[in-house]
C-alpha cells in the first residue's frame, strides 16, 4: 500500500524534472548562441534598393528610392567581411550585415513552433497564447493587406487618381482620369457596414445580396462549362485504345475502361430513384468500392502533405534556428 | 502484449513520427524517384517555351503549405528562366508576394544575374477578389493592376507594354494551396479560353484529386505534392545537371522523410488493425 501522500509527491517529482529538462535547454540554447563560432539562429541581410519613378503633385517628375531586405546566407556574410578586411571590399551599405529584427524573429518563430507542438503533450498555457498570437496577427495582417491592396489602388486609386499619385501610389499613369463609376462599390461597401449602425441594419442585406447573386452566377456559368461539360467530354474515352495502326495500348485500354466503368457504377449508387437490387444493386457496390478507393488515396495525399509540413517545421528548427543542420550548404565557409 | 498496445498512450506514437521524422533529415536520406506522367507532362509542357515566351506565375498558397510547394515553386521558376522566358509573378493570397520575393531572391538573383526587373522579370503583387481577380484579367490586367508590387506604374513596366490580358501570356502556373487557386485557374481562364494559353499547376496532396480529373484536356500538366516535386526535381537534375546546387533538391530531401513516416503509418495502421480485431473476438467494447 503506497502512503497517502505518493501521488503529490509523484507530481512534484515530475515537475521538477520538467522545469531541470527546461532549464538545461535554454541553457544549452544561450551556450550554443554566445559562446560557439559560428553560433545559431543569425539571420544576415543585404540592402536592396528600390526605385519607382512618379510625380509630385506639381507635375514635376520624381524617383522615390527605397530599401528592401534580402536575405543571404552566412557564407556571403563571412566572405565580405574578409574582403573587407583584406581592403578589396569598401563594405558598409549594400554588403551584408547582421539583421538583430529578422534573428529575434527566428527566435520568436521557434518558441511558437515549440509552443503548438506542446499540445500533442496535453492542452497548456504556452499552446494557448500561440493561438491567440496567430490569430490576431492573421487578422490585423488580412486588415492592413486589405487596406493598401484593395481600397487604395481600386477605390482611391480609381475615384481620385491625382491624390493617390500625390500621396500613395507616386506611379500610377499621370493619364489616369476620375471613373465615378467606382462610386457604386463605394456605397455598397458604406452599405455592408451599415450592420454596425444600432438602426437600419437591413441596408447591409442589399448589397449582400448582390455580392451572393454575382457569385453564384459566375461559379454557376464556370463549373457548368468547366466540371459539368468538359468533365463528360474527358470521361468519353475509347474502351479499345490504339496505340498505332497494328497494335492496341492494352495498358490505356484497360485504364480507360476502369475510369468508364467507374464513372458509371458511381453515378449508379447516387441514383435514389429505383430500389438498389439486381444489377443496379450491383452496380451500385461497385461504386461504393470505387468511392473508398478515392477517399484512400485522398487520404493518403493528405497524409503526405501533413507529413512535409512536419518534416518542414523540424528543417526549420534544425537548420534555421538551431544550425545543428545545412542541407543547402549555406553555411560552408571555406 | 495486447492490453499494452491497447492502451498505449497516443504521444508515443507522436513521439515515434517525430523519430521517424528527424532521423532522414538529420542523416539527409535520399532516395530514387519514378517519375508519374503527370508531372513528365508539366515539364514538357516548359520545355515547350521560346526564349522570350511570357510565362504567368500565380503564387497561391502561404508559408503554411511552403514547406510542400516551395520546391516545386523553385524548380518551376529556375525551368522557365533557363528556357529564357520572361516572368511575370502574381499572387492571389495575400502573403503569396513575400513568397514570390523569396523565389526571386533564391533563383533569379544567383542563378540568372543578367535577368533585370521590369524587362525579364516583373512582381505584380497580391490582388483581392479570388476568382473575380482570374475573371478579370482574362481579359484585362490593367482594370485591376494599376501599379507593381512596388509602386511602379504598370505602363512604365517595358515588359507589360505589350500585355493587356492572360491571353497574351503561353504559359499559365498556378502553386496552389487551396481556393483561390489551380482549380479557379482552370475554370476561369483554361476553360473559357483553352486555345490561347498553355497551363501547369502545382499542388499540394490535399488539392491533388480535385484536380486530377482536369488532366490532361484542360490541365495540361500536374505537380501533386511534395511527390511530384521530388520528381520534377529529377527530371530538371537531369536535363540541366544542377545535382551540385543543394536549393534544388529540397523536394528530393523531404521525400526521404516522407518514406520513413509513411512505412511507421503503414505498419501502425496494420498494428491498430490486429488489436482491434482482436479486442473485437475477445468482445473488447473500447
Amino acid at each position: 500500500m503506497s502512503p497517502p501522500n505518493a501521488g503529490q509527491n509523484s507530481g512534484q517529482n515530475s515537475r521538477l524534472i520538467w522545469i531541470a529538462l527546461l532549464v538545461a535547454a535554454v541553457a544549452f540554447l544561450v551556450y550554443r548562441a554566445a559562446f560557439t563560432t559560428p553560433g545559431m539562429s543569425r539571420i544576415y541581410v543585404v540592402d536592396q534598393p528600390v526605385t519607382v519613378s512618379g510625380t509630385l503633385p506639381d507635375g514635376t517628375a520624381q524617383e522615390f528610392s527605397w530599401t528592401v531586405e534580402d536575405e543571404v546566407p552566412l557564407r556571403a556574410f563571412v566572405e565580405s567581411q574578409r574582403a573587407i578586411a583584406a581592403g578589396t571590399a569598401a563594405g558598409g551599405a549594400g554588403s551584408p550585415r547582421l539583421s538583430m529584427s529578422r534573428t529575434i524573429g527566428t527566435w520568436f518563430s521557434a518558441f511558437l513552433t515549440l509552443a503548438i507542438f506542446s499540445f500533442l503533450w496535453r492542452d497548456n498555457p504556452l499552446y494557448k497564447l500561440a493561438e491567440a498570437i496567430f490569430i490576431g496577427v492573421s487578422a490585423a495582417y488580412w486588415m492592413v493587406i486589405g487596406f493598401w491592396s484593395v481600397l487604395v489602388p481600386n477605390l482611391i486609386g480609381k475615384l481620385a487618381p491625382a491624390t493617390a499619385r500625390a500621396t500613395v501610389i507616386p506611379g500610377l499613369d499621370e493619364a489616369a482620369e476620375p471613373k465615378f463609376i467606382f462610386l457604386v462599390p463605394l456605397l455598397l461597401g458604406v452599405m455592408l457596414l451599415w450592420r454596425l449602425a444600432p438602426r437600419g441594419q437591413w441596408i447591409s442585406r442589399w448589397p449582400l445580396a448582390l455580392f451572393i447573386g454575382v457569385f453564384a452566377g459566375l461559379r454557376l456559368v464556370q463549373f457548368f462549362e468547366a466540371d459539368f461539360l468538359n468533365q463528360i467530354a474527358s470521361g468519353i474515352q475509347p474502351l479499345v485504345a490504339v496505340a498505332s495502326e497494328q497494335t492496341i495500348s492494352y495498358g490505356e485500354s484497360f485504364a480507360n475502361i476502369i475510369g468508364v466503368v467507374g464513372t458509371l457504377c458511381c453515378l449508379t449508387y447516387f441514383f435514389f430513384s429505383f430500389e438498389h437490387k439486381g444489377v443496379l444493386g450491383s452496380a451500385s457496390r461497385v461504386g461504393i468500392w470505387v468511392l473508398m478507393i478515392t477517399f484512400g488515396a485522398m487520404f493518403g495525399y493528405t497524409v503526405m502533405g501533413r507529413i512535409v509540413l512536419l518534416v518542414a517545421r523540424i528543417e526549420f528548427l534544425l537548420n534555421d534556428w538551431l544550425w545543428m543542420i545545412d542541407p543547402a550548404s549555406n553555411r560552408v565557409v571555406s | 502484449m495486447y492490453e499494452f498496445l491497447r492502451t498505449l498512450d497516443r504521444r508515443w506514437i507522436f513521439l515515434l513520427m517525430l523519430i521517424a521524422v528527424t532521423v532522414p533529415t538529420v542523416a539527409g536520406w535520399q532516395f530514387p524517384e519514378k517519375v508519374s506522367r503527370n508531372t513528365q507532362r508539366a515539364f514538357d509542357e516548359i520545355e515547350k517555351l521560346q526564349p522570350g515566351d511570357r510565362v504567368l506565375f500565380s503564387f497561391d498558397f502561404d508559408p503554411a503549405s511552403a514547406g510542400e510547394l516551395s520546391p516545386m515553386a523553385t524548380s518551376l521558376t529556375y525551368h522557365a528562366a533557363r528556357r529564357g522566358a520572361k516572368l511575370y509573378f502574381m499572387s492571389l493570397w495575400p502573403v503569396g508576394p513575400q513568397l514570390v520575393r523569396e523565389t526571386v531572391a533564391k533563383v533569379i538573383k544567383p542563378e540568372f544575374p543578367e535577368y533585370r526587373y521590369g524587362e525579364d522579370y516583373v512582381d505584380l503583387g497580391y490582388k483581392s477578389g479570388y476568382e473575380a481577380v482570374i475573371k478579370v484579367i482574362v481579359t484585362d490586367f490593367r482594370k485591376l493592376y494599376l501599379t507593381d508590387a512596388a509602386g511602379s506604374g504598370i505602363d512604365t513596366i517595358p515588359m507589360m507594354k505589350d500585355v493587356r490580358s492572360v491571353q497574351d501570356m503561353d504559359l499559365v502556373i498556378s502553386i496552389s494551396a487551396g481556393y483561390a487557386g489551380a482549380k479557379e485557374w482552370v475554370q476561369y481562364a483554361k476553360t473559357a479560353y483553352p486555345d490561347t494559353f498553355s497551363m501547369v499547376a502545382g499542388c499540394t496532396g490535399v488539392q491533388a484529386p480535385p484536380l486530377l480529373p482536369y488532366v490532361p484536356q484542360q490541365l495540361p500538366g500536374l505537380i501533386a505534392a511534395i511527390k511530384g516535386a521530388a520528381e520534377y526535381e529529377k527530371l530538371l537534375n537531369a536535363k540541366y545537371d544542377l545535382l551540385a546546387k543543394p536549393a534544388f533538391v529540397e523536394g528530393t530531401r523531404r521525400m526521404g522523410s516522407q518514406l520513413v513516416a509513411h512505412v511507421l503509418m503503414v505498419l501502425l495502421i496494420v498494428v491498430g488493425n490486429i488489436v482491434y480485431f482482436i479486442g473485437r473476438r475477445r468482445g473488447v467494447t473500447s
